[in-house]
């Protein structure tokens, strides 16, 4: 896989010029912001069904183990096997032991953005596996050899007259000489290739978006019904999925349901919501002859003690990203890892260690539409700052901005040298500022000045502003 | 194989615990989160808004009589896509008749069929879906093989809520089947350029036969 590389900078500096892929990142977001507010408008319960997920996940949380051992009782129950990894390396060794055994040749897969953290497809095809994403827009980065840029469109970032390209190239060797434009054909044409791989494949992968405590059973929901042909067709499924995604009951399951079309891609509900528990029945005429749970850890137990708990209630639904300002401007390869956006500024250092990435967290303007639109209520710019915290505690933060910080907070502690300071500075950048009514440059704020200018201060201080009203009033 | 996935548990588990400041088990068995998640109210027929859920989501629809009509309705699907007269049908409904020059095999679906024919275990009206069960006599290759997918769903079957659907299957004291797929209009995918387009993977049509009796 061609992995982002350079600085967080460079990459964002490439997306920026990047015209195409301004052009998708345009095209994509409003819509997908303006089908969610149609549904939450439409939905009056669509705040308590917020609530009451919040309150669901801090209560599995809460009682985590529990949940995870009912869970894993109930599929071992059911015949099928549960296999616990502590991170990524447990994770991808233990699904490579399931295929040998199962002497696989052929492993499809459905969309899974656990198997995208572990890096499994790079692991399976190092041992000789045929992999083969089938979810259309998993498959188009698979050909692309690229990760995902979003964690429900994968694809967001490619154009029509791309995937066409990446078709010619990749289908003809298979028959498919005819270069293709339209998005109808495209999907047909992937159909008709995707249709041989999953009567061929050995082992199906899926995720598992909500795992049910009561009757050990896991649910996936998908538009395509990739997932489906995936985990039926094949003689093993191998579910992957966070161990954080355990849910008590399949009651409980439908505030999820509810809260995660609507907030994923602005729909009522996915065309396709399928239960699965355990293997095929012994008088059953399809479906797998082995059902694997993969439970990956992966930093997130650790995360379940400290201020992050909070990000383990995500379900993945990706309406953070589609209302952030920053995605929208740079897309997901810009962030460097498979988790983009809002989300992925945290647990992109959570996961791989807070000395990485230093740059997510500060990338954020803190403006909370993430959190306003977060079905689970996950505080995100408040965890953002929190890293920015640590980052600065454990010495990350680079010198300049440390002695910036050191500078300010002393002077904004110390109010009287702040006002001074304050009833000098404001007239002269007033006086500046005064011929254009803004300031272009400034001194020592040329990487703020460079891309965007100043108001120029009119009038006084905010504190002598303050003083004549609160004066005004009495 | 055994080694490392006692090992993972075992440190899993007591990661876990560490975190949540226990050094073992809970003491005492968890107590459920009181309440129940809010569910979406709707107004008018229950059985209106499965057909009206439906046909948004692109599904078509025919009213039938009763289930003797069933095996004419198929064959005029069948002529109007036009399709092979050829159908893979559920082995629940084998009672039903069958027009003449329509070819009905029963079984899981083969890659070669073109059309299949499927009862459901209930229908849900809140967003709209046929809810299908897998069992020796509805194999769920049926709802994804083919590329045309005929349901036959009473009106007696269809429920307000996916709440009720769980009561609906805990009531019937069957065990948790296999595979339970709740299934909203026919396979979609949006994923080049967020242009909808129908049938990416699984049935390009979705056909209801409801039942009125």
């Amino acid at each position: 896989m061609h992995a982002p590389t350079g600085t967080f900078p460079q990459r964002v500096a490439i997306a920026i010029h990047d015209q195409r892929l301004q052009a998708a990142l345009n095209h994509a977001s409003g819509g997908f912001v303006h089908k969610r507010a149609a549904q939450v408008a439409a939905l009056p319960e669509f705040e308590a069904l917020r609530e009451r997920a919040r309150a669901v996940k801090e209560h599995v949380l809460a009682h985590l183990d529990g949940y995870l051992e009912r869970y894993e009782a109930e599929v071992i129950r059911q015949g099928g096997q549960v296999h616990w990894a502590a991170d990524a390396e447990q994770a991808q060794q233990i699904i490579l032991g399931i295929c040998r055994q199962a002497n696989a040749k052929t492993i499809t897969k459905g969309k899974s953005m656990v198997s995208e953290e572990i890096g499994l497809n790079a692991v399976l095809e190092a041992e000789g596996y045929r992999v083969v994403e089938t979810d259309l827009g998993e498959y188009i980065i698979q050909l692309a050899k690229e990760p995902p840029s979003h964690i429900i469109v994968p694809a967001v970032h490619k154009t029509k007259a791309q995937v066409g390209d990446l078709f010619d190239e990749h289908h003809r060797p298979l028959g498919y000489t005819r270069h293709l434009t339209e998005v109808g054909e495209m999907v047909n044409e992937a159909r008709e290739v995707l249709r041989e791989h999953y009567f061929k494949a050995d082992v199906g992968i899926t995720g598992g978006n909500f795992l049910i405590a009561e009757t050990g059973s896991s649910i996936i929901v998908t538009n395509e019904g990739n997932g489906d042909l995936t985990q039926t067709l094949a003689r093993v499924h191998i579910v992957t999925s966070g161990i954080e995604r355990v849910v008590p009951t399949l009651d409980d399951a439908l505030t999820f349901l509810r809260l995660l079309a609507r907030s994923a891609t602005g729909q009522e509900t996915e065309t396709y919501t399928t239960v699965s528990t355990g293997p095929r029945r012994t008088d059953d005429l399809d479906g797998p002859q082995e059902y694997h749970v993969v439970l990956v850890d992966n930093g997130r137990s650790k995360m379940l003690g400290g201020p992050f708990r909070e990000m383990l209630r995500c379900i993945r639904c990706g309406a953070c990203l589609n209302h952030c300002p920053v995605y929208t401007s740079i897309g997901g390869h810009a962030y460097g890892w498979v988790y983009p956006g809002p989300m992925g500024s945290v647990l992109t250092p959570l996961i791989n260690g807070i000395d990485q990435a230093y740059d997510l967290p500060n990338a954020c303007t803190l403006n909370g539409r993430c959190q306003s639109v977060c079905p689970v209520k996950i505080p995100l710019p408040g965890l953002l700052r929190e890293i920015r915290r640590q980052q600065f505690s454990t010495g990350l933060t680079p010198g300049v901005t440390r002695l910036a910080l050191q500078v300010w907070a002393w002077v904004a502690q110390r109010a009287p040298i702040y006002h001074a300071l304050m009833r000098l500075g404001i007239p002269l950048l007033h006086r500046l500022g005064r011929r254009r009514g803004h300031l272009s440059w400034l001194p020592m704020a040329a990487g703020w000045t460079d891309t965007r200018d100043l108001p120029a201060p009119q009038g006084g201080t905010f504190q002598q502003a303050w003083k004549a009203r609160q004066g005004a009033q009495r | 194989m055994t080694t490392p996935r006692t090992d993972g548990r075992a440190q899993v588990l007591a990661q876990i615990r560490q975190s949540l400041g226990r050094s073992g088990p809970a003491p005492a068995p968890i107590t459920p989160l009181p309440g129940s998640g809010p569910c979406p109210g709707f107004e008018g027929d229950v059985v209106e808004r499965f057909v009206a859920k439906m046909l948004e989501k692109s599904a078509t629809l025919e009213r039938l009589g009763s289930l003797a009509e069933v095996g004419a309705a198929v064959a005029r699907f069948i002529a109007a896509v036009p399709a092979p007269p050829r159908v893979r049908v559920s082995g629940a409904l084998a009672g039903i008749d069958w027009p003449p020059g329509l070819q009905v095999l029963h079984g899981a679906a083969r890659r070669e069929d073109h059309t299949s024919v499927t009862p459901c275990f209930a229908a849900v009206a809140e967003s709209g879906g046929i809810v299908t069960l897998s069992g020796p006599d509805t194999p769920s290759t049926l709802n994804f093989v083919p590329d045309n997918h005929l349901v036959v769903v009473r009106a007696s079957q269809v429920l307000p809520h996916f709440e009720d659907l769980w009561a609906r299957l805990r009531a019937s004291g069957r065990p948790m089947p296999r595979t339970v797929n709740i299934i909203s209009g026919p396979s979609r995918t949006a994923d080049i350029e967020q242009t909808i387009q129908l049938g990416a993977h699984g049935p390009r049509r979705l056909h209801i036969l409801l039942i009125t009796d």
